[in-house]
């Protein structure tokens, strides 16, 4: 197992945000998170990237827990991808992909060749190699969200952790965003994915865990895991949930029908 | 892709270094004694044969010029740390109520000296020890279960730097009319009056401050980020932070005791060679301390020069040449650098 979630609880003041949550994500597995707002998604991810430690349970990475490793090794292992960037100082992209190759540097060293390599790499791979030398306040926020992917990459990681990373993004990007990720995982990493795009998701990742107040509501394959009758009674609404030519689910919502009778996937 | 190498860097401390060398030349070669550039400097470089000339540059302008420097480069590295470490571009070495400490301990000794047996020599001894009072208040009421929240330090300091200008209104309100024009001067931020061997703990803090500045100069970078992507990063957030806010401290508080409230060198001196260099503190904090330290000898150099024999406090020229250099800068650049 590539990353461990076992039994985990987490309480934020009064507040239980998670109870009793177990996840595996497995090399070569792309695991996604669904739930609605203020489900525990992000929290969940805290916990994954020991950002956060649980008030319960155990987070492990490769049979070890994530508190016995130093900082900079654990980022060498697991990178994150947060939901959007902000700096208070006007840094280049450039910069800032570069900063994902700090887990490889010494204190006062500069970028070696194969950082500035890496980081080269990785702006490409995401297509904005040409803003390299823009600086972060100029850029929109789809442009943002595809620099912190490559910061990501940079990072070289084992284990990807991505927090809406498309939610910005127009189609286009979505999908080579999710190739990325693909890529990635199909050299043996693992990849934890947080998304509200279902069907998108259907289609990136392996297994589904649909999170609900904190715990898991329900797990499996996309095409277990995207039925009408769970949408609607975990996520809210009503939607028909129909095969798409690719044999995986598609999930089409149904506007101004909330108490439409339930239709089987 | 741009990105530092050691080439740029090495040019940027050169450069820099070379306007601090040219700044304390301008500022060895004049004063009011009248003594021409060409005989100042024979005086420096041969002391033996310079006789009374020799004691004038190597005992009071050598001393003064290198207390300038000392406390320039203290505080405007101090700026980059503390605008790093806030997430604020508007940080200054003062913000976070080290100074009002500092303060509060100084014109204590200065006002209440003379009743409790000590004289106004002990006043910069007095300011240190509230600078450290004030870290150590800083350091208990921020770090909350081990974290050092940005916040939590703002408000500390806010309420701090308020409180202690009441206790330095009620102080300045009982004191006589000498003691008075004291604390004026040295809330504004004065050299002239400053103990030389007081130079030695500023150079002291200011190696320290600055040896670990530069150490975790690439931490600063990451903190831009914010702790949460940070940590993600691979840094031990709180543990640099509290090194960081320590050091910082000692630096500044080191800094004040000596010359009081000197105002814009920490604000517009990091935010000038932001504008130049970009935000990279590996290039940023060295240029700072040499930047800084060339802007405050400069500085000094012109309060002492300006009204011929009577001389300015230095605070008064920091402020009356950085203001408006700032509000310049901050109006040419409003549409990127200063807001993100």
């Amino acid at each position: 197992m590539s990353l461990q979630l076992r039994n985990v609880a987490l309480r934020l003041g009064e507040q239980t945000v998670l109870r009793d949550v177990s996840l595996e994500l497995a090399p070569g597995e792309v695991v996604g998170l669904l739930g609605r707002n203020g489900a525990g998604k992000t929290s969940l991810l805290r916990l994954a990237s020991g950002t956060w430690l649980p008030d319960a349970g155990d987070v492990l990475f490769e049979g070890r827990a994530l508190s016995d490793f130093p900082r900079s090794l654990l980022a060498q292992k697991i990178a994150v991808v947060p939901q959007d960037l902000h700096v208070p100082f006007p840094f280049r992209v450039g910069e800032v992909v570069l900063m994902g190759r700090g887990p490889y540097q010494r204190w006062l060293g500069f970028e070696s060749s194969h950082d500035i390599e890496c980081a080269q790499r990785a702006l490409e791979r995401m297509g904005i190699l040409h803003l390299a030398d823009r600086r972060i306040p100029e850029l929109s926020g789809g442009e943002r969200q595809l620099v912190l992917i490559a910061r990501a990459l940079a990072q070289e990681p084992d284990c990807l952790l991505l927090d809406e990373p498309t939610a910005f993004l127009d189609l286009e990007h979505r999908i080579r965003v999710l190739e990325v990720v693909r890529e990635l995982v199909a050299s043996g990493a693992s990849a934890l994915l947080v998304s509200h795009d279902l069907s998108l998701a259907a289609r990136c990742c392996e297994r589904l865990l649909l999170l609900a107040d904190g715990r898991v509501a329900a797990e499996g394959a996309p095409g277990e895991v995207l039925r009408a009758d769970t949408l609607r009674r975990v996520l809210g609404f009503s939607a028909t949930v129909i095969e798409g030519p690719d044999g995986l689910p598609l999930v089409v919502p149904e506007l101004g029908r909330k108490d439409s009778v339930e239709r089987g996937a | 892709m741009k990105h530092l190498t050691a080439g740029r860097l090495g040019a940027v401390l050169l450069a820099s270094l070379g306007v601090l060398v040219v700044c304390l030349a301008i500022g060895l070669v004049t004063g009011p004694s009248g003594i021409s550039p060409g005989a100042a400097l024979d005086a420096l470089l041969h002391p033996a044969e310079s006789g009374a000339l020799a004691d004038i540059v190597w005992r009071i302008r050598v001393p003064r010029l290198l207390l300038a420097a000392g406390v320039g480069a203290s505080l405007a590295v101090a700026g980059v740390i503390f605008q790093a470490l806030l997430r604020n571009p508007l940080a200054d070495p003062f913000i976070l109520g080290v100074s009002g400490g500092a303060a509060l301990g100084g014109i204590s000794v200065l006002v209440l000296g003379t009743w409790i047996g000590v004289g106004a020599g002990a006043a910069p001894l007095a300011a240190f020890a509230g600078a450290i009072g004030t870290t150590l208040l800083l350091y208990g009421m921020a770090a909350v279960r081990g974290r050092v929240s940005a916040t939590q330090l703002l408000l500390t300091g806010v309420v701090f730097n308020a409180f202690a200008s009441a206790g330095i209104v009620f102080l300045a309100s009982i004191a006589g009319l000498a003691d008075g024009s004291r604390i004026f001067l040295w809330l504004i931020g004065n050299l002239s009056a400053a103990r030389t061997d007081m130079g030695i703990v500023v150079g002291v803090f200011l190696v320290v401050g600055l040896g670990v500045a530069l150490s975790l100069a690439r931490g600063l970078n990451l903190l831009a980020l914010g702790d949460e992507a940070a940590a993600q990063l691979g840094m031990a957030v709180e543990r640099q932070k509290k090194i960081l806010l320590l050091a910082t401290s000692l630096m500044v508080g080191a800094a004040v005791s000596v010359s009081g409230l000197v105002g814009f060198v920490g604000l517009i001196v990091p935010h000038l060679l932001r504008l130049v260099l970009g935000p990279d503190h590996r290039l940023l904090v060295p240029a700072s301390a040499l930047l800084g330290a060339a802007f405050l000898v400069l500085c000094d150099t012109l309060a002492r020069s300006l009204l011929g024999g009577r001389e300015l406090p230095v605070g008064a020229i920091t402020a009356l040449v950085g203001g408006p250099l700032f509000l310049v800068l901050l109006r040419r650049n409003s549409d990127r650098s200063f807001t993100a």
